[in-house]
C-alpha cells in the first residue's frame, strides 16, 4: 500500500505539471486547470484512504462547508472583484498552511525527542512565519482593493523602523523556540509578531502596486505549503508548493520589471500615494484640448485605425461592456480596432486581459506591449480609458522619478483621445505631459457614462 | 539530517521546473495562473487532514477543522474561479 500511495502522489505531481504546461495558451488553458484540479482530487482521496481519520465528522463538515463557501464565491464574484478575490484566496491558503504549522507545533510540545527536533522545529517556525506573513498581508491587500482601507501606502520612516525591530524580534523568538525551550505562550507571540510583520508590509505598499504585492503573496502562499510538506516529510505538499511559489516569483519579476522598479523599492518605497504632490511639474500656463462625446465619436467613426489603451479606471467604472459596443460599430464602419495592454495596468497580472474576455473582446485583438509599440506611428487614434501613468511619456525623460518604465507610445499615434475624470496625475503622482499636446483631445467624465454617450453619439453618424 | 536534504533536493528540482514551465505563460493568462496556482498552494489541506489520523485535543481539532475549512475554500474556490474565468476567453478569426 505504502508503493501504491506514492505511486499515486506522484501521478498527482505530475498532473500538476502537465497541466501548468497547458496554461501556455488560452485553447489548453481550461483543461490543465481541469487536469490540476483533478490531481488536487487524487491526492485528497489517498490520503484519506490512507490515513483514515479518527472522526469523520471534523472533516467531512469542514470539507462541506468550506467547498459550499467557494463554490458560491467562485460563481458570484463578479469580474471587476477579481483583484480581492485573489487577495482572499492567498490569505486563505497561507492561513490553513500556518495552522498547520501551529497543530503540529501542539504535536511537538507533547512528544519531541531531542535528536530530531532541531530540523522539526525550525520547519514548524519558517511555516508558521510564512504563512501568518502570507494570511495577514493578504488580508490587508483584499481591504485595499476592495477599497475596505486606504490605497495608499501606509509608511514613514517611524513605521519602517517598526517593521525592522518587529522582524528582527520575531526572528529571535524564532530562534529561541528552535534551540532554547520551546513553550506554547512563546509561540503565540511569535505567530503575533508575524501575522503584524504582514500587515505592516503590505500596508505599506500602494494601491498602484497592488500587481506586485498580489504576485508576492502568491508566491509566499505557495512557499506556505511547501514549508508544511517539510514539516510533515510529505512531497507532494512540497512540490506543489514550490511550484507556487515559482509561478509567483515569476510574476513578481515581471511586474517589477514592467515599472522599472527593484522589489525593495515597491515594498519600502511608500510609491503610489494618488493625487499626492500633484502637478509636480505644473500644469500652470498649459492648455488642454477638450472634446464632447459627438467631437470624440467624430475622430474615432472617420479614423481607419484605433488603438484602445485601456487602465484601471475602465475596471473601476465596470465600462468594459460599453467600450466593447463602441469597438463592434467602430468595427462595422470599417475602423481596425486593437487594444494595448501594459502589463501592470490594472490592479492584478492580465486584469485587462480578464476584464476585456469578460466583455467578450477575443483575445487576438490584445496586444502586449513589446507587440504594439511599433503600431502607434501607424495608427489614426489611439483611445486611452482609465490609464494614466502606463502611458506618460515622462518616463523617456531620465530626470523623472518614472524613467525607464515602459511605457505605450501612444503619443505616437496621429491622433489621442484620453477618457479621463480630470487632469489628476496618477499612483506616480506626478503630471501627464501627454495631456498637453496638441493631437491629443481630453474628453472628461467618469468612464462609464461617457462611454455610453460615445457609443450613442457614434450611432448617430451617418 | 538526510531527509530534510532529500526534501530541500525535492523543492529546488520542482521551484525549477516551474520556473521554466510558467515563464512561457503568456501575459493574458496570468490571472488564471495566479489564481489556479492559488488553488494548488491550497495543497497543505492534506496536512490538515494528516491532522485528524491520530488522537488529538478539543484544541487541536479546532485548529484542524478550521484549517480543512480554509483550505478547501480555497481549492473549490480557486479551481471553479479559474474555469469561469479561462471559459470567457474566446478567440474569433481576426478581422482584416
Amino acid at each position: 500500500m505504502y508503493f501504491i500511495e506514492h505511486l499515486i502522489y506522484l501521478l498527482s505531481a505530475l498532473l500538476f505539471v502537465v497541466g501548468l504546461k497547458q496554461l501556455s495558451s488560452p485553447a489548453t488553458a481550461r483543461r490543465g486547470n481541469l487536469m490540476a484540479s483533478f490531481a488536487m482530487l487524487l491526492a485528497l482521496v489517498v490520503t484519506l484512504v490512507q490515513y483514515p481519520p479518527i472522526t469523520w465528522t471534523w472533516i467531512v463538515s469542514g470539507i462541506i462547508l468550506g467547498s459550499l463557501i467557494g463554490a458560491v464565491a467562485a460563481r458570484t464574484v463578479k469580474m471587476t472583484a477579481m483583484p480581492e478575490m485573489v487577495g482572499l484566496f492567498n490569505g486563505f491558503g497561507g492561513g490553513a498552511s500556518a495552522l498547520v504549522a501551529f497543530a503540529e507545533f501542539l504535536h511537538f510540545l507533547k512528544d519531541h525527542t531531542p535528536q530530531a527536533s532541531l530540523a522539526e522545529a525550525s520547519t514548524i517556525q519558517l511555516g508558521m512565519l510564512i504563512g501568518a506573513v502570507t494570511f495577514s498581508g493578504s488580508l490587508v491587500a483584499f481591504g485595499k482593493l476592495a477599497g475596505w482601507i486606504t490605497g495608499n501606502p501606509v509608511t514613514n520612516r517611524f513605521i519602517q523602523t517598526v517593521t525592522a525591530l518587529l522582524f528582527v524580534a520575531t526572528l529571535g523568538v524564532g530562534v529561541y523556540l528552535v534551540l532554547g525551550e520551546p513553550t506554547l505562550p512563546l509561540f503565540l507571540v511569535f505567530t503575533a509578531g508575524a501575522l503584524i510583520l504582514g500587515v505592516l508590509l503590505v500596508n505599506a505598499i500602494g494601491g498602484a502596486d497592488m500587481p506586485v504585492a498580489i504576485s508576492l503573496l502568491n508566491s509566499y502562499s505557495g512557499l506556505a505549503a511547501s514549508a508544511a510538506g517539510f514539516i510533515l516529510g510529505n512531497n507532494i505538499l512540497i512540490i506543489a508548493g514550490a511550484l507556487v511559489g515559482a509561478s509567483g516569483m515569476i510574476l513578481t519579476n515581471l511586474m517589477c520589471k514592467a515599472m522599472n522598479r527593484s522589489l525593495a523599492n515597491v515594498m519600502f518605497g511608500g510609491f503610489g500615494v494618488e493625487g499626492a504632490t500633484a502637478a509636480a511639474v505644473g500644469a500652470e500656463g498649459k492648455t488642454v484640448r477638450s472634446v464632447d462625446a459627438e467631437g470624440a465619436a467624430m475622430i474615432l467613426g472617420y479614423a481607419r485605425s484605433v488603438i484602445v489603451v485601456p487602465g484601471y479606471g475602465l475596471a473601476v467604472a465596470q465600462a468594459q461592456h460599453d467600450l466593447k459596443k463602441l469597438c463592434d460599430l467602430l468595427e462595422e464602419r470599417g475602423v481596425d480596432v486593437k487594444f494595448a495592454i501594459h502589463p501592470v495596468a490594472g490592479r492584478m497580472p492580465g486584469h485587462m486581459n480578464v476584464l476585456l474576455a469578460e466583455a467578450d473582446v477575443p483575445y487576438n485583438k490584445l496586444y502586449d506591449l513589446d507587440e504594439i509599440n511599433d503600431m502607434f506611428p501607424d495608427t489614426d487614434v489611439a483611445l486611452v480609458v482609465g490609464a494614466n501613468d502606463v502611458v506618460n511619456p515622462e518616463a523617456r525623460n531620465p530626470k523623472s522619478i518614472i524613467a525607464g518604465m515602459p511605457i505605450l507610445d501612444v503619443d505616437k499615434a496621429r491622433q489621442v483621445i484620453v477618457m479621463k475624470r480630470s487632469l489628476a496625475p496618477g499612483f506616480a503622482g506626478l503630471d501627464n505631459p501627454l495631456f498637453y499636446l496638441d493631437k491629443t483631445f481630453m474628453f472628461f467624465g467618469s468612464a462609464k457614462p461617457s462611454m455610453q454617450d460615445l457609443v450613442r453619439a457614434v450611432r448617430e453618424l451617418s | 539530517m538526510s531527509d530534510l536534504l532529500l526534501a530541500l533536493g525535492v523543492f529546488a528540482g520542482s521551484f525549477g521546473i516551474g520556473y521554466l514551465l510558467i515563464s512561457r505563460v503568456p501575459p493574458q493568462l496570468h490571472t488564471p495562473l495566479m489564481s489556479m496556482t492559488n488553488a494548488i498552494s491550497a495543497i497543505t489541506i492534506l496536512g490538515a487532514l494528516l491532522l485528524f489520523s491520530v488522537e488529538m485535543s478539543p484544541g487541536q481539532k479546532a485548529v484542524g477543522a478550521l484549517a480543512v475549512v480554509m483550505a478547501i475554500f480555497n481549492v473549490v474556490g480557486g479551481f471553479a474561479i479559474t474555469d469561469r474565468m479561462l471559459g470567457m476567453f474566446r478567440e474569433r478569426s481576426r478581422k482584416s
